[in-house]
C-alpha cells in the first residue's frame, strides 16, 4: 500500500510551518515522527495534499524540567523521553506509559506530540496526558498561542480540538512536588506494543504513614477518548489504598466507561479488563517503593 | 489548490556512501533503497509499521523504513542489512550466529531481525533472554519461530543458548 501523491516542504522555522498551515488549511498536515500519520497515509485513511515536515525545528524539541511543570517540545522523540532520568524523576508516569508504546523502532522515531495529535483512544500517551491533566500548547499564524487541558483537547477517536491551521508545539506535564510519588500503568493488547484493548494508569503520592495525599487515575481504550476520573481520585485522598478501596474505585471507573466491541474483544470484556487493570495499578503504585532508584 | 507534486532529487548516505535519486515525495525510504538504489536486502512486508521487515538504522538507531519518506531522511545516514558485514563476501558475527543457530528459514524477516539484534548488541553486549525478546518484539517471524533467533543472539554475544 502506497500513500497518495502529496507535496512536501521541510519547514525552516516554526513561522514557516505556521504560514504553510495557514495557507493550505485542511489540505496540509504537519509531519513529525510519522509513526501514526504514515501508516494512515499508506492505508489511504489520510490523504494530505501537503506535508509540512517539522522534524528539524530545534524549537520544538527537548525537555525543560521546572519545579512545577516539565515543558516538552512537541517533536521530542518517545525514546528520548524514555531515557531522560531528570524527566523520569519529575513525571514518572511517562516512562511507565512508554514501556507499552510500540517498539524500539517506532519509539526512536515517534514523537510525544505526534501521538497526542493522532488521538487514538487506545494510545498510552494520551491517557497519561489526561491522567496528569497536562496542558497542550497550540500555535497558529492568526490565533497565536492557545493552551488547552488534555481533557479539552481530546474530543473523539482521532479528533482533537486543534484547528486546521494550528500546530501542537509543546506539552506541559505537571510535576508533583515532594516525596512519596509512585505510579503504575498496565494494559492488555493482542501483542505487547500494540494499541490497548484496555489500559489503566495512576499516579499517587503517599505520606510517610502510607496515607494517600494526592491521586490521579484514568482508563484508555474503553471510550472515544481517554478517561480521567478526578472525583474518584479524590476519594483516595486521606486514606490508605487497600484491596477493597482499590476495587470500589476501579469498579466505579469501569462503570463509567463506554467501550466498543470488535473482533478482538466485546464491550463487556473490555469493561471487565478496565476494572481489573485499574485495581491492579492502584495496588501496585500503593505498594511500590516510592520513586524507585533509576 | 496545490500543484501536483513533481519528483525531487534526494541524497542519503547509505552504508557510508552518498547516494542520490530523483523520486516522488511519496516514495518511502524502503522503496528508495530497493527500487532506486537496487539494495533489495531490506524487505517490504506490511508497509504500515507492523512487521518490522523493513528495519534499517537511521543515524545508528533502528527505525522502520516503510514509515519514513525518503525526503525526510535527506542528508542523513542510513545503514541497511548490506552494511552490517565487515567486508564483501563476509558475514558479521551476528549473521554467522543466525546461520549456526538456524535462526532463519524463509528469510523474509531476517534483515529486520538482524538490524534489531545488531542494535541490541551495540547497546547491550550481553543481553538477557528477556531483553532479546523485547528487542525483537517489533519484528514478526512466521516460520522459524523466535526461539532460534533468541539462541542466535545469545550465541553472538558469547552466551550459551538455552536450546542448542
Amino acid at each position: 500500500m502506497k500513500a497518495a501523491p502529496f507535496a512536501y516542504v521541510r519547514a525552516e522555522s516554526l513561522d514557516h510551518a505556521l504560514d504553510l498551515l495557514a495557507a493550505y488549511g485542511g489540505e496540509a498536515k504537519p509531519i513529525a515522527g510519522g509513526q501514526s500519520l504514515v501508516p494512515m497515509m499508506a492505508m489511504r485513511l489520510a490523504r494530505p495534499a501537503l506535508l509540512v515536515d517539522i522534524n528539524r525545528l530545534p524549537a520544538l524539541k527537548g525537555v525543560a524540567v521546572g519545579p512545577r511543570c516539565a515543558v516538552m517540545g512537541a517533536t521530542t522523540r518517545q525514546r528520548a523521553v524514555e531515557e531522560d532520568a531528570a524527566l523520569h524523576r519529575a513525571v514518572p508516569l511517562l516512562r511507565a506509559a512508554l514501556a507499552w508504546v510500540g517498539h524500539v523502532q517506532t519509539r526512536n522515531r515517534g514523537t510525544v506530540g505526534g501521538s497526542l495529535a493522532h488521538a487514538d483512544p487506545s494510545a498510552e500517551l494520551p491517557l497519561a496526558a489526561c491522567v496528569l491533566d497536562a496542558t497542550l500548547v497550540l500555535q497558529s499564524r492568526a490565533g497565536g498561542e492557545r493552551r488547552l487541558s488534555a481533557a479539552d483537547f481530546f474530543l473523539a477517536p482521532m479528533v482533537t480540538a486543534a484547528e486546521e491551521a494550528e500546530c501542537l508545539t509543546a506539552i506541559e506535564w505537571p510535576v508533583w512536588e515532594g516525596p512519596g510519588v509512585a505510579c503504575a500503568f498496565e494494559e492488555v493488547a493482542i501483542r505487547h506494543g500494540d494499541f490497548a484493548m484496555a489500559a489503566a494508569a495512576c499516579q499517587i503520592q503517599l505520606d510517610a504513614d502510607g496515607v494517600c495525599r494526592r491521586a490521579a487515575l484514568g482508563l484508555g481504550g474503553v471510550a472515544g477518548t481517554p478517561l480521567a476520573f478526578p472525583d474518584l481520585a479524590a476519594q483516595l485522598e486521606g486514606r490508605r489504598i487497600h484491596e477493597r478501596l482499590a476495587q470500589e474505585v476501579a469498579e466505579a471507573a469501569a462503570a463509567r466507561s463506554e467501550p466498543g466491541s470488535d473482533t478482538h474483544a466485546d464491550a463487556e470484556y473490555r469493561r471487565h479488563l478496565a476494572a481489573v487493570l485499574l485495581r491492579r495499578v492502584l495496588l501496585r503504585a500503593a505498594g511500590a517503593p516510592a520513586r524507585a532508584p533509576i | 489548490m496545490l500543484a501536483p507534486p513533481s519528483p525531487v532529487t534526494v541524497e542519503i548516505i547509505v552504508n557510508g556512501t552518498p547516494r542520490r535519486a530523483c523520486v516522488e515525495p511519496r516514495t518511502t525510504l524502503v522503496d528508495f533503497l530497493r527500487e532506486h538504489l537496487g539494495l533489495t536486502g531490506t524487505h517490504i512486508g506490511c508497509e504500515h509499521g507492523i512487521c518490522g521487515a523493513c528495519s534499517v538504522l537511521l543515524e545508528g538507531e533502528p527505525v522502520r523504513a516503510c514509515c519514513l519518506f525518503a525526503l525526510q531522511v535527506e542528508g542523513l545516514s542510513v545503514t541497511t542489512v548490506e552494511g552490517l558485514a565487515p567486508a564483501r563476501g563476509e558475514l558479521s558475527r551476528l549473521q554467522n550466529a543466525f546461520c549456526e543457530a538456524h535462526a532463519l528459514q524463509c528469510g523474509y524477516c531476517t534483515p529486520g531481525m538482524l538490524i534489531a539484534c545488531h542494535d541490541l548488541l551495540a547497546r547491550n553486549p550481553r543481553p538477557s533472554e528477556e531483553e532479546i525478546r523485547e528487542a525483537i518484539g517489533g519484528n514478526l517471524c512466521r516460520c522459524t519461530g523466535y526461539q532460534q533467533i533468541v539462541d542466535a543472539v545469545k550465541l553472538a554475544s558469547g552466551q550459551e543458548a538455552a536450546h542448542g
